[in-house]
């Protein structure tokens, strides 16, 4: 009953969308990109997607400087 | 050297185009190396002038200062390479419109600052240009790590990143970081132009 999120273990949470996820794992910067288990999820879906147990999550975020 | 390969390598290049947005020191740095191959054409684009405080990591030069970025990195092209194509855009890239200027681009190197600049602009070009590579860069502020550098790949994206990297805002940017990271996108460019090295 976990989940990975950038390679950390996380708690599993029954019917917890994406939106939730990232609320939950204070993922407030720009996002760019959220995978699960490889696929790209679309950003308008954050809010209906749910997670799945044993899912590998991947957001990809961007850090200031250039 | 391998002259065949080189031969083939100068001519593909040369048929070319590379869009940069942000001429800082990611773009700058990276605009330099893809003219030194030859890439035929380069697309610049950036709205700021030449500060002092920019002379520590951006390939620009003291009696520039005040000068035009865009003009003052063509002017620093053409010394090197004058028989390449450059076009330049003195514009700030604002949501809705930011593709406009990369629409003849082969493929686009993100070299913007700010983390919501540089998110913006990724978004904008993924959905406007989905077919066209975009290679981005985050994390770049900091000095050493520079194994903790990787290229991540989704689709068309190329991000070159360093996860653990902190904000700009921060930490401190430093010439061999920002150099090493903006040849990293122009090494990517070169694969994406031509095809993996084997």
């Amino acid at each position: 009953m976990s989940i990975e999120v950038n390679g950390r273990k996380v708690d599993w949470v029954k019917d917890e969308t994406i939106q939730h996820l990232l609320k939950r794992m204070k993922y407030t910067f720009p996002l760019v990109v959220v995978k699960i288990d490889e696929k790209v999820v679309p950003r308008d879906n954050f809010s209906e997607i749910i997670v799945p147990d044993g899912s590998k999550i991947s957001v990809i975020h961007m850090i200031s400087g250039g | 050297m391998n002259i065949e390969k080189a031969e083939k390598i100068r001519k593909k290049l040369k048929e070319s185009c590379v869009g940069v947005a942000g001429v800082g020191g990611l773009g700058s740095n990276a605009a330099i190396s893809l003219a030194r191959v030859g890439v035929g054409r380069l697309i610049l684009v950036d709205f700021d002038s030449v500060e002092e405080s920019n002379l520590d990591r951006q390939y620009y030069f003291r009696d520039q200062i005040g000068k035009v970025k865009v003009e003052a990195l063509k002017e620093n092209i053409k010394k090197i390479n004058p028989w390449l194509k450059i076009d330049i855009f003195n514009q700030k890239l604002t949501v809705g419109s930011m593709d406009e200027p990369f629409h003849e681009a082969d493929v686009i190197i993100e070299a913007l600052d700010s983390a919501i600049a540089k998110t913006s602009f990724i978004e904008e070009i993924m959905q406007k240009l989905p077919d066209k590579p975009l290679v981005a860069c985050s994390g770049v502020a900091g000095y050493g790590k520079s194994d903790r550098i990787e290229t991540k790949h989704i689709g068309n994206l190329y991000i070159c990143q360093d996860e653990q990297a902190r904000s700009s805002d921060d930490d401190v940017l430093m010439a061999p970081r920002v150099a090493l990271m903006a040849n990293w996108e122009a090494n990517i460019v070169l694969e994406l132009l031509l095809g993996e090295d084997k």
